[in-house]
C-alpha cells in the first residue's frame, strides 16, 4: 500500500487517494485552430513514463482537494507532494 | 524436431527423459532479419508462428529482455472467453476462440485450452441490464452465450453463496469460454515457430531503433545492432516504454494488475465465475489451487506489485461468494504491468515511423486473444497493411473519435 502527504492533512493510506493520472497536460487554448490530430493528442495520449512520473491525486475520503505528486513509477516510491498552481518541483533524474 | 506422441512418451521413458530435445532452439542473433518481433509474450510468439506457417517468412527473429512468458503471458489469469459488446471486437476475440480449439493438435503441444464456461454473474437490476444488451448484442454476432436464471446459475455452481450480500439475479454464460494453460501457450508457440526456422532470442533488451528519414532500419539491443525491413512491437506493459526510443507516444497507461492461487482442494468451481458487480473473478487450476483475480491499481506504475488493499477488495468479494473459502490460505500473490486504452481494446496498427508496426493496448484482457491477434499482426507485417480483423484497432480512432468501447464489458480485469 502507497502512503501519500496530503499537502492539506498529511500521511495518510493511499485507499483515502484516487489518482488521476499525468499532471501538468494543459487544455490548449488555441482550440478553434486545432485538428483532431491535436485534440487526439492531447485527450487521449500520455507520457506513460517507467520512472519520474508527475501526477495529480485526491484526498476524496479526506479533504476532497486536488493536489500534485512525483512518484517514482519503477519503485513506487513519492519523491514529493504539492499544492495544485505551485511549480513542479524539480527531483533528480530517474534512479 | 521429433514430433510429441505417446511413441515419443514411451521411447522417452526407456531413457528415465534424460534426452527430451530442447523445445527450442537460442541461436545468436544474425546481423539481419527480414521482420524483428519486439517482446517474447504469447502474442509476439503467435506472431511469429504465424509469420512462418502462414505467411512464408521465416527469416524472423523474436527479442525479449527476459524470458519467454515472463512477462503477463505467465502472469495472467488464463480467462478465455469472446463474449465482448462490438462487432470489431467480437471478429477479432472469436477469431482467437475459433484458433483455440485447434491449437493444441496444431502446435502438437498441449495448451490445455478447457472450455468449462465462463459465467458472468448480475447481481443488481442495472447488472441484468448490461448482460441483457451484451448478451443480445452477441447473438446478433453469432456467439453463442445463454441467460441463466438464478436457478440455473444454482445447478452449476451449487457451493456458491445465492443470496446474501451479493445476491444472483442471473447470469450469462459462454460456455466454450473457459481457461488454458499460460505457459504452454508461450512454449507450444516457440517451439512451433522455432522449428519453422525463427529465430527466439531471449535475455537481449530492445534498447533503441535505428531509424533513417522516418523508416526503421534495424533495432539496437544489449546485444548489438541488427539490421531488419519490419519491426512488430509486442510489448505489453512496456509498449510505452519502447515507443518512446523511437519517439512515440501512445494513448496508454501502464497499471498494475495482480492476481492470486490458494492452495489446492479438491474441486469445487468446474467453471469459470466473473463478477462486474464485485469487481472479482475465480476459476479452478486443474491442480486444484483457486485462482483469483480483479481489477488493476488505479494509478501508472511499472513495479509489478500493486497494493494491498486491491487483494483485500478481492478477497472479500470472492468471500461473499464462497464464505467456505474465508479460512483457507493463499499460496501465492504476483502483479503483472497492464497496458491500458481508454476504450479498453487493443491497438494494433502502424505508427508514424515507416515499417514500425504496434500490438499493444490488450490491458487486463489480452491473453484470451493470444492465437487471434498473432495471426492478424502476422499477417499485417507480411503485408505491411492491416489486417480487416485488424483495422479498426488502429491507433488513428484516438484522432478520429472511433473509439471501440469495451469500457462495460471488461469493468473487471479479466
Ligand atoms: C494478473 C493478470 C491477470 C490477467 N488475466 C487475464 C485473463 O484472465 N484473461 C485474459 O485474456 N487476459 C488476462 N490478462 C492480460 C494478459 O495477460 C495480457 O493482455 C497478455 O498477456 C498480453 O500479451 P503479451 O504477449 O503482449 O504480453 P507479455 O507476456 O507481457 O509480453 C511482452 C513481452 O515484451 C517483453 N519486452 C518488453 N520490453 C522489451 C524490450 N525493450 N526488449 C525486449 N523485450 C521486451 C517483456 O519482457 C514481455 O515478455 C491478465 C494480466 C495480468 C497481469
Ligand atoms: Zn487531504
Amino acid at each position: 500500500m502507497l502512503i501519500l502527504d496530503c499537502p492539506w492533512c498529511g500521511t495518510r493510506d493511499q485507499s483515502e487517494f484516487h489518482c488521476h493520472g499525468e499532471a501538468h497536460i494543459a487544455r490548449p487554448t488555441d482550440t478553434e485552430k486545432m485538428d483532431d490530430k491535436a485534440w487526439g493528442e492531447y485527450v487521449f495520449f500520455r507520457t506513460n513514463p517507467k520512472g519520474i512520473h508527475y501526477e495529480r491525486w485526491t484526498h476524496d475520503h479526506g479533504c476532497k482537494r486536488w493536489f500534485n505528486a512525483v512518484r517514482n513509477t519503477a519503485t513506487d516510491e513519492f519523491l514529493a507532494f504539492y499544492k495544485p498552481g505551485e511549480k513542479a518541483p524539480a527531483v533528480g533524474s530517474d534512479q | 524436431m521429433s514430433r510429441y506422441s505417446i511413441v515419443s512418451l514411451l521411447r522417452n521413458s526407456l531413457s528415465y527423459h534424460q534426452n527430451w530435445q530442447r523445445a527450442w532452439r537460442s541461436p545468436e542473433p544474425k546481423k539481419r532479419y527480414k521482420i524483428i518481433i519486439v517482446g517474447g509474450g504469447g502474442h509476439g510468439l503467435a506472431t511469429a508462428y504465424y509469420l512462418a506457417k502462414e505467411c512464408g517468412i521465416t527469416d524472423v527473429a523474436v527479442i525479449e529482455k527476459g524470458w519467454l512468458g515472463g512477462g503477463n503471458t505467465g502472469r495472467n489469469t488464463t480467462i478465455v472467453r469472446s463474449n465482448y459488446l462490438w462487432d470489431e471486437s467480437a471478429a477479432i476475440y472469436d477469431h482467437a476462440m475459433d484458433l483455440w480449439k485447434g491449437l493444441s493438435q496444431e502446435l502438437n503441444y498441449n495448451v490445455m485450452y478447457s472450455p468449462r464456461g465462463v459465467l458472468h454473474l448480475a447481481h443488481s437490476v442495472s447488472d441484468m441490464q448490461e448482460i441483457w444488451r451484451r448478451g443480445n448484442a452477441i447473438h446478433h454476432n453469432n456467439i453463442a452465450s445463454e441467460f441463466l436464471d438464478p436457478e440455473q446459475v444454482k445447478g452449476m455452481v451449487p457451493f456458491m453463496q445465492m443470496e446474501g450480500r451479493y445476491p444472483v439475479m442471473g447470469a450469462l454464460l459462454q460456455k466454450a469460454g473457459g481457461t488454458a494453460r499460460h505457459d504452454a501457450v508461450a512454449w507450444g508457440y516457440a517451439r512451433a515457430a522455432s522449428a519453422l526456422g525463427v529465430d527466439i532470442i531471449q535475455e537481449t533488451e530492445v534498447t533503441g531503433f535505428d531509424i533513417k528519414n522516418g523508416e526503421v532500419q534495424g533495432v539496437r539491443t544489449s546485444r548489438g545492432d541488427i539490421a531488419c525491413e519490419r519491426v512488430g512491437v509486442v510489448a505489453a506493459g512496456h509498449s510505452s516504454v519502447v515507443a518512446e526510443m523511437a519517439g512515440l507516444r501512445l494513448p496508454l497507461e501502464s497499471f498494475p494488475l495482480q492476481a492470486l492461487v490458494s492452495e489446492p482442494i479438491k474441486p469445487v468451481v468446474d467453471t469459470v465465475i466473473m463478477s462486474n458487480g464485485v469487481h472479482a473473478y475465480i476459476s479452478q487450476s486443474d491442480k486444484g489451487e483457486l485462482v483469483i483475480g480483479a481489477s488493476s491499481d488505479a494509478y501508472n506504475s511499472y513495479s509489478q506489485r500493486g497494493s494491498f488493499d486491491i487483494i483485500e477488495d478481492t478477497l472479500q468479494a470472492i468471500c461473499e461468494l464462497y464464505p467456505q473459502f474465508s479460512r483457507m490460505r493463499m499460496l501465492r500473490q504476483w502483479g503483472g504491468i497492464v497496458d491500458v486504452t481508454v476504450d479498453r481494446s487493443p491497438i494494433i496498427s502502424k505508427t508514424d515511423v515507416k515499417n514500425l508496426f504496434f500490438n499493444c493496448g490488450w490491458g487486463t484482457g489480452g491473453f484470451k486473444c493470444t492465437p487471434g491477434s498473432g495471426h492478424v499482426f502476422a499477417h499485417s507485417l507480411a503485408k505491411g497493411e492491416m489486417h480487416p480483423i485488424a483495422a479498426p484497432f488502429s491507433i488513428d480512432r484516438f484522432h478520429s473519435g472511433a473509439l471501440v468501447d469495451e469500457g462495460a464489458a471488461s469493468a473487471v480485469a479479466h
